[in-house]
């Protein structure tokens, strides 16, 4: 060790000195914060974080062996249950993986429709996400506003797929409902509300309020290049500063003809890449989404219907070969690799890139050195949902 | 208690030629005793305003089953404390276990034996009085620690001790705030302190010195609801942080303990600032202290109390919480200093003749607070309507 008096300017001590024994802090799987079944070992010193160990599996449910026991259309139920959140997102990419593998093209009706759902289910998504930051921070009520919001779009969920959680709504080759009558005048309703009224005072209750960003702006800092080095993606990224949204660079369904901005991190209240700017990334996406689903809804009305298992395949069989389809979801890219043998009907293979496990993989790194209450700053704004990491 | 010694004169005129230490033993428990019934049923009425209050915040009903309104809701749930099993885990320390919920309860309710309820509604008026609150709610840290101690569990540990920091912290400027009101009146007695408010709002505490016992008042009421660990000043039970922080391990009867004491040490804080700031059980008005024979200074006494326990609840419905450093930046760097000025500077003034009396613009300073209270309260109900206003016309179209 360097001489003290040397290190610390003459006072004779320097700040190691005042280390104490270490602490093994169990965090979970039953903690209300963890945002699920997921188990964090901490090496504590006092308040202070020294090392991160994040144990997941808790929920594992063989989610891609089960892939390969049941045919194509039935892996969907199984989809929607990887990140239970936004469970259209993900039937979404599944869709669009084998519809790719078996060259369907679905109807611009179709397609407009999944983008109309996808976008909804983001808004509700990132309701859910800040919702519980702001818990996570202390603020229950941001919370019941947001939830409050996210029950409008789950009635429409439900009134469209009769699902108010698990949809089992895009199908290969189409979706499973037609949108009832009436619909878009239901949606333009609550986004008017959701515009005027929920988002403003989130901004000013939760995303403006003084302690919170005090709270969150200054830690959890993660650099573009770490980002990218460990594979973070949607808003983790984007609120590192990096303007990469593949709904705009690699546009599917026809995302490249609505006009909507890519959120990215501006670091306005510290350093880019906080907690704070990847929350806020997905305050503003809820605004750019509800752009999105009104242009949808316009689209919907001028639009011809035609009915919307035109393509559905009667037998999903789809040629040998193999896939890599990656979509934007709510909570970043989601990719699924199906491998099709071209002999039976059910898939050889589907492997899931979920961003939520990427992003796990970056905590072990960001929390070292944090208090502990800004350990669960860090996971709540990192948002996985551990139905996606275990899978 | 001198109401019940007289009271038991009356009634049994031998009372009084019994040994004194008796007959002031019996008068304290029978007061007291009465009070703490009636104190002890306020977290009642508290727990069913914070959940009714945080309900109307968040857009929702609250309790609506039991009951009318779900009036009995906290009743209900209070029998279920009680009657649940209190577990004891088998590493627990169980005699700091058991004495740790007790001992906050105590400093809890210890306080409330010199608080001025009225006039003559005060179990002890004793000459050191406001030591005598400060020193009973520090009491409780012990228990917390004691409970958070004995708990073995690591987030009790983390619980107690964030507890321990804070309320040490905490104190220290709370009762340089309390020591400007000292100053002025020139007693620790409670109730001297009500007297030298006599005389109307603007001779209440709050309106002298005019910008000076405003900022007194804040620093009292900031490391008041830090005393009482209330959001945002909550981070010794953080719910999210800390599962339940020091009472992480208890249930049943020991748990509704913590409960209790939580609630009544907001009541006790509250009354010490309107003893203190707001008048204690003057009326506003002269005229408004009695109706007839009826004095209504406990019922002013328990309103600006409500009215303050209102604003706690309030901030805790709307303000996230502070991190542990943060807290501490919050105590040391920001309200021990203003807190030190204040002691200083009133303490200067008292001893020049100009202003021993206060400020010569004092008698201005109650309108010209309750403008800067009032205009915007006014500006953000209207605000409030025009926005329900327009909402229901979205909603109806």
């Amino acid at each position: 060790m360097a001489s003290p008096t040397q290190a610390t300017g003459g006072f004779g001590w320097q700040i190691e000195d005042l280390d104490t024994d270490e602490m093994i802090l169990n965090m979970g799987p039953q903690h209300p914060s963890t945002h699920g079944v997921l188990r964090l070992e901490l090496r504590t010193d006092g308040e202070v974080v020294k090392a991160a160990r994040p144990h997941i599996g808790y929920l594992h449910r063989c989610f891609e062996k089960h892939a390969e026991n049941v045919d194509y259309p039935g892996v969907i139920p199984y989809t929607d249950r990887l990140d239970y959140v936004a469970s259209m997102g993900n039937s979404l990419g599944y869709a669009l993986a084998v519809e790719k593998l078996m060259g369907i093209e679905v109807a611009p009706y179709v397609q407009t429709i999944r983008v109309l759902m996808a976008e909804l289910q983001r808004i509700a998504s990132h309701a859910v996400a800040i919702g519980t930051y702001g818990m996570d921070m202390g603020a229950f009520t941001p919370f019941l506003h947001l939830l409050r919001d996210r029950e409008k779009i789950l009635d429409l969920f439900e009134w469209t797929s009769g699902a108010r959680l698990l949809y089992n709504y895009n199908w290969i080759g189409g979706v499973s409902y037609d949108l009832p009558d009436g619909f878009a005048r239901a949606c333009r309703d609550f986004l008017d509300e959701f515009e005027r009224i929920t988002h403003p005072e989130l901004m000013d209750l939760l995303i403006g309020n003084k302690i919170f960003v005090k709270r969150t702006a200054e830690i959890g800092v993660l650099p573009i290049e770490v980002g990218i080095a460990y594979d973070l993606t949607g808003p983790n990224l984007r609120g590192s500063g990096a303007s990469y949204d593949l709904r705009k660079d690699e546009p599917y369904c026809g995302y490249e003809t609505y006009d909507f901005q890519v959120c990215s991190g501006q670091g306005r209240y510290g350093p880019v890449g906080s907690c704070f700017e990847r929350n806020w990334v997905r305050a503003l996406e809820m605004a750019e989404s509800v752009k999105i689903v009104r242009q949808a809804l316009d689209r919907i009305e001028k639009m011809e219907h035609t009915p919307v298992q035109e393509k559905c395949p009667k037998r999903v069989k789809p040629p040998k070969g193999e896939v890599y389809f990656r979509t934007e979801a709510p909570r970043g890219q989601l990719g699924f690799y199906v491998v099709a043998d071209g002999a039976g009907v059910n898939p050889y293979r589907v492997r899931v890139k979920s961003p939520c496990f990427t992003a796990m993989g970056v905590f072990h790194v960001l929390a070292k050195g944090m208090l502990i209450a800004d350990v669960v700053a860090l996971i709540g704004s990192l948002d996985i949902v551990l139905g996606e990491i275990d899978r | 208690m001198d109401l019940v010694y007289q009271l038991a004169t009356q009634l049994y005129p031998a009372f009084a030629t019994w040994p004194a230490w008796l007959t002031v033993t019996i008068a304290v428990l029978i007061s007291g005793g009465i009070l703490m019934t009636l104190v002890a049923l306020g977290p009642i009425v508290y727990v069913y305003a914070e959940r009714k209050i945080s309900a109307f915040m968040q857009d929702r009903l609250g309790p609506m089953r039991v009951g009318p309104y779900g009036l009995l809701q906290t009743i209900a749930d209070t029998i279920k404390l009680l009657l649940k099993e209190a577990i004891f885990p088998r590493d627990v320390e169980k005699s700091l276990f058991v004495l740790g919920p007790c001992l906050v309860v105590t400093g809890a309710f210890l306080a409330l034996v010199v608080l001025p309820l009225g006039s003559r509604l005060q179990v002890v008026d004793l000459n050191v009085g406001l030591l005598f609150v400060v020193a009973a709610s520090s009491l409780s840290t012990v228990g917390l620690i004691m409970a958070g101690w004995a708990s073995n569990n690591k987030y009790s540990l983390f619980g107690a001790m964030r507890s321990a920091a804070q309320i040490v912290s905490y104190e220290i400027p709370e009762i340089l705030a309390l020591l400007t009101v000292v100053m002025i009146v020139g007693s620790l007695s409670l109730q001297q302190i009500v007297w030298s408010q006599a005389g109307g709002i603007q001779n209440w505490m709050l309106f002298r010195y005019f910008p000076l016992m405003h900022v007194a008042f804040a620093v009292f009421c900031l490391a008041g609801l830090a005393e009482c660990n209330r959001t945002p000043f909550d981070i010794p039970e953080a719910e999210s942080e800390l599962v339940a922080g020091f009472h992480t391990e208890y249930s049943g009867f020991f748990f509704a303990m913590f409960f209790m004491a939580e609630y009544t040490e907001m009541f006790v804080i509250s009354v010490v600032a309107s003893v203190l700031f707001l008048g204690g059980w003057h009326a506003p008005v002269p005229a408004w202290q009695q109706i007839g024979p009826v004095g209504l200074g406990p019922a002013w006494l328990v309103a600006k109390a409500w009215a303050l326990i209102l604003v706690m609840m309030w901030l805790r419905w709307t303000l996230p919480r502070l991190r542990v450093d943060q807290l501490m930046h919050v105590a040391w760097k920001v309200l021990l200093p203003v807190a030190l000025g204040l002691t200083v500077v009133i303490g200067g003034l008292l001893v020049i003749p100009a202003t021993r009396d206060g400020f010569p613009w004092d008698p201005f300073c109650f309108p010209i607070t309750l403008a800067a209270i009032a205009v915007p309260l006014l500006r953000a109900a209207f605000a409030a309507r025009r926005w329900q206003a327009r909402r229901d016309a979205e909603l109806a179209r």
